[in-house]
């Protein structure tokens, strides 16, 4: 059974939807990315999700419990890495998981039993007596993963979990990530790193105005929606040459200073650039991120 | 980091947990904030305890020797009451305010509790009865001193300070958690202790009895939850049974039970829409 599906889901502030007509229903033992935009609406369906706020219209399973009336006991199961980092500067990183572990009523003795494989998993084994504040912001977010494991669950929903991170600390909490889903955890995962979702992630929502507009595995998304080559043109005379870059692949989009040119057939387009000259160009794979600025478009959301 | 390193718990987890529907849901949030507080408690006690007793033993000395007695006792005896509601009524609310301010606001510590099985109504359970336990402290350091400098008439209707301080740090701690609830930041805070505390403080009670007032504000006064507060203490240190022990109790509960529910209300519509 899935561990959370999501039926109709509708939230609203005032009369402005915030998630509209939204449904979801995610794999067992696998990632699922939830992508989205700055206000699309990711945070808000996860908090629906854990049945802390009510929604207006819809249907929530979390783990076989109807939502909101049965949260607590759902949430019993389900680990939580929020975005924000909330965890006690005045406690030592032990002190952290003791206090967390009694708000799912482990005891003592239980809690520290488990203290020391959470700290393995997370890198932390030396930084057990170390105060938060001494720690750096990867440690932080691995200190706020371990914590969302302490009550061994089923379900991990992650929010935002890796923004703000270096590509080092991203890279080492990324491993994390993979060793909970090699052992079955299911991961639900917010993010609007791209190469975040492809490289975790088994299947994609791709969530804007508050609803679902695709959905299927990173792969699927680019096979679909995107051509599978990518030429970013860029430099001297481009205002010249657009005419004739869209003349030669299939679809082109001017972000600024920039012609991105989506093709079945790079050679053409990168043949073309060599015989203009002054131009410079960047020849790529089609990614997700491609996808994700299709189907959301160019525009800043602030 | 390697692949056995995980923690294999399954199975035994399930069966130990807080059943959904105890009493004690509270209990962990409560034993959160005293084990923060027995790291910081050396400057905690110094702030909460010292205060007072200074206030009290510097008027009760300095000023009563001008004012000789009030009430037919020393005025150190007879502000003994008046420190005793104060101090628990201020360990209270800086505790519900800008304490609780920061783990609602700053650490985000009632988000990350919130994701977990524990309510909004667990966590604020938690803090008022979190935020009275410190107030008890306030009031027993208070009593301490009238016991030992003999500030008393009669040892056993001392005793009866005790639930008056509990009673007190509940009335307090409630409405210091409605108060919180709507704040924007700590400064919100100073218009609550300009505002409401410290006009109360002096219409109360405290420092002289509320018979001074001119009959308006007396009316006034009776309406405040530190007069009643008072009205319960000050007789049983001067070792007379209260007048309408019960009024005042069920003045001070209603307080309490109001400011809860507002608070409870209030943080809801802040945290969980």
């Amino acid at each position: 059974m899935s561990p959370l599906i999501l039926k109709g889901l509708t939230k609203r502030y005032g009369a402005t939807p915030v998630v509209d007509d939204l449904s979801l229903e995610i794999a067992a033992g696998r990632c699922h990315g939830l992508l989205g935009p700055n206000g699309a609406g990711k945070t808000t369906t996860l908090r629906l999700a854990l049945g802390l706020i009510e929604a207006d219209a819809g249907e929530i399973r979390l783990l076989g419990h109807r939502l909101p009336r049965e949260a607590a006991a759902a949430r019993q199961r389900v680990g939580v890495v929020p975005q924000a980092d909330s965890l006690d500067p005045d406690f030592s990183v032990r002190e952290n998981l003791l206090a967390y572990g009694r708000y799912f009523g482990l005891s003592r003795r239980e809690t520290e039993a488990r203290i020391p494989a959470l700290l393995e998993f997370a890198g932390l084994s030396n930084k057990a007596e170390a105060k938060v504040p001494t720690l750096s912001g990867g440690m932080k977010r691995r200190l706020t993963l371990a914590r969302s494991l302490i009550n061994d669950p089923e379900l991990i929903i992650l929010d935002e979990p890796t923004t703000g991170l270096d590509p080092q600390a991203r890279h080492l909490f990324w491993q994390c990530l993979r060793r909970l889903i090699q052992q079955g955890k299911t991961l639900l995962l917010t993010t609007h790193f791209m190469d975040e979702a492809e490289r975790l992630c088994d299947r994609i929502s791709i969530i804007d105005h508050g609803r679902i507009i695709a959905e299927d595995s990173p792969r699927a998304l680019i096979e679909r929606h995107i051509e599978p080559h990518v030429v970013e043109v860029f430099g001297e005379g481009l205002a010249d040459w657009v005419g004739c870059g869209r003349s030669l692949c299939q679809r082109c989009e001017q972000a600024g200073e920039t012609l991105f040119c989506y093709t079945d057939e790079p050679t053409a387009v990168t043949e073309a650039i060599d015989r203009q000259g002054g131009l410079r160009y960047l020849h790529r794979p089609a990614n997700l991120e491609d996808v994700f600025l299709k189907l959301t478009g160019r525009d800043l959301r602030e | 980091m390697g692949s056995e390193a995980m923690p294999s718990k399954g199975a035994t987890s399930a069966s130990r947990l807080t059943p959904h529907a105890s009493p004690w849901r509270w209990l962990p949030v409560w034993q959160r904030n005293f084990m923060v507080w027995r790291k910081l408690a050396g400057p905690s006690i110094l702030g909460n305890l010292a205060d007072p007793l200074l206030y009290m033993l510097g008027l009760g000395y300095g000023l009563g020797q001008f004012l000789g007695e009030v009430q037919g006792v020393p005025y150190l005896t007879f502000l003994a009451a008046g420190t005793l509601a104060y101090s628990v009524m201020n360990s209270a609310s800086f505790e519900t305010l800008y304490s609780a301010f920061s783990r609602m606001h700053v650490q985000k510590t009632w988000d990350a509790i919130l994701n977990t099985p524990l309510t909004l109504n667990d966590v604020l359970l938690g803090e008022l009865i979190w935020a009275t336990s410190k107030s008890l402290l306030s009031g027993l350091a208070i009593l301490l001193v009238i016991w030992v400098l003999g500030l008393y008439a009669d040892f056993g209707l001392t005793l009866w300070l005790l639930p008056v301080i509990v009673l007190t740090g509940l009335t307090f701690s409630g409405l210091g958690l409605m108060v919180n609830a709507v704040a924007p930041n700590y400064d919100f805070f100073l218009y609550y202790f300009t505002l409401v505390i410290t006009p109360m403080v002096l219409l109360s009670g405290v420092f002289y009895p509320t018979e001074a007032l001119p009959a308006w504000l007396g009316a006034l006064a009776d309406l405040l939850p530190l007069t009643h507060a008072i009205g319960l203490a000050r007789p049983l240190v001067l070792g007379q049974w209260p007048e309408a022990p019960l009024l005042h109790a069920l003045v001070l509960l209603a307080y309490a039970a109001a400011g809860f529910l507002a608070g409870l209300a209030l943080t809801r519509r802040r945290l969980l829409r």
